[in-house]
């Protein structure tokens, strides 16, 4: 069984090396700015104690006020897991960075969060709509769309 | 006049009557001997195989005997669908065993599962490949009305009949392999019924 990490103690490691990158830390998660999300993720995967090369999975909460982009890592050297978020304030046109460049297998599921949640992800190679066409108007897993 | 067995035999004298009974004298002399079958001319060997019957019987028969499927199976009901092919319920039995990979092969588009918005163009163009004549079965809920997606989905299409002619509707969720196979004989009835040859246009000419 692949063992969960905490995110109090990750978050300590990465605040000597990124300060200020971290709003919020707990046993089960670490939440990350978003301007810091690529550098904390490549922190993760390039550090060798941690070494996170694999991405379970990437998906989006809408929170009525701000959405949620949650990661999962997991490192299969080293048999252990990591949470980490990133909060995402703006509805209107909200912006994140992506991780494509580190895990491939990014690139699908950030262009299923455009198509249903409208996040756009900065840096993907192919942004555009995936389960939908073009021409479909909004985005329908907010929770605002009926 | 005498009265009794003289008026046995009454001849007429015009010779008008005469004729008439001639000919009928004629006749009768000719048809002492029953008339035999029209079809004796047959031999043993050549009455086996064949037999008399409308072109539009025939057409029909030999249609609604081998309908061949077009491989178009969107989503689940597919599973119920590969299990009417299979040996349990074995659809080879009513002339269908060939699944045609090309849809100009194909006579019969069995529709087994939901369909999206995104996949509606395909659907249509494989139901467009397909020679006539080609009939629809729209198997399932989903297939039907959009099933449980009908109510409120962006995404999927609410019934086939929005995108192709749908002959019969098979309804469950999915339905049973009998009941698809139920579905295809009402089809083939349905095709029996079928008038390929329209009678106005051939007494016009």
């Amino acid at each position: 069984m692949t063992v969960a990490l905490s995110g109090k103690e990750i978050a300590s490691q990465i605040e000597e090396k990124l300060p200020e990158s971290i709003v919020e830390s707990s046993q089960d998660y670490l939440a990350v700015k978003n301007d810091a999300l690529l550098a904390v993720a490549a922190f993760l995967k390039d550090t060798p104690e941690l070494d996170f090369n694999y991405l379970n999975y990437v998906t989006a909460i809408d929170y009525y006020d701000h959405f949620e982009v949650v990661y999962q890592l997991t490192s299969l050297e080293h048999n252990h897991s990591l949470i980490m978020k990133t909060r995402c304030y703006d509805r209107e046109n909200p912006v994140l960075p992506s991780v494509v460049s580190l895990w491939q297998g990014a690139d699908f599921q950030e262009r299923e969060i455009y198509d249903l949640m409208g996040i756009r992800f900065e840096g993907h190679p192919n942004m555009k709509r995936i389960f939908l066409w073009e021409g479909f108007l909004g985005h329908p897993l907010r929770k605002d769309f009926m | 006049m005498e009265v009794g067995g003289v008026r046995k035999y009454i001849y007429s004298d015009t010779e008008l009557d005469r004729e008439e009974g001639q000919i009928i004298e004629e006749l009768k002399a000719n048809s002492q001997q029953a008339l035999t079958d029209p079809d004796e001319w047959l031999d043993e060997e050549l009455e086996q195989n064949i037999f008399l019957t409308t072109v539009d019987w025939v057409i029909n028969w030999g249609r609604r005997s081998s309908l061949w499927t077009a491989i178009c199976f969107p989503a689940c009901c597919a599973f119920e669908m590969i299990a009417a092919n299979g040996p349990r319920f074995d659809l080879a039995r009513f002339g269908m065993e060939i699944l045609r990979a090309s849809p100009r092969q194909a006579d019969l588009m069995i529709t087994a599962g939901t369909l999206t918005w995104k996949m509606a163009p395909n659907v249509r163009r494989i139901y467009n490949q397909m020679a006539e004549p080609k009939w629809v079965i729209a198997m399932g809920a989903c297939a039907i009305s959009g099933g449980i997606f009908a109510s409120a989905s962006y995404a999927v299409v609410p019934g086939y009949n929005r995108i192709i002619p749908v002959d019969v509707y098979v309804p469950g969720c999915p339905p049973r392999p009998e009941a698809l196979i139920y579905g295809i004989q009402m089809l083939q009835k349905k095709i029996a019924k079928r008038r390929n040859i329209d009678l106005g246009k051939v007494i016009k000419r």
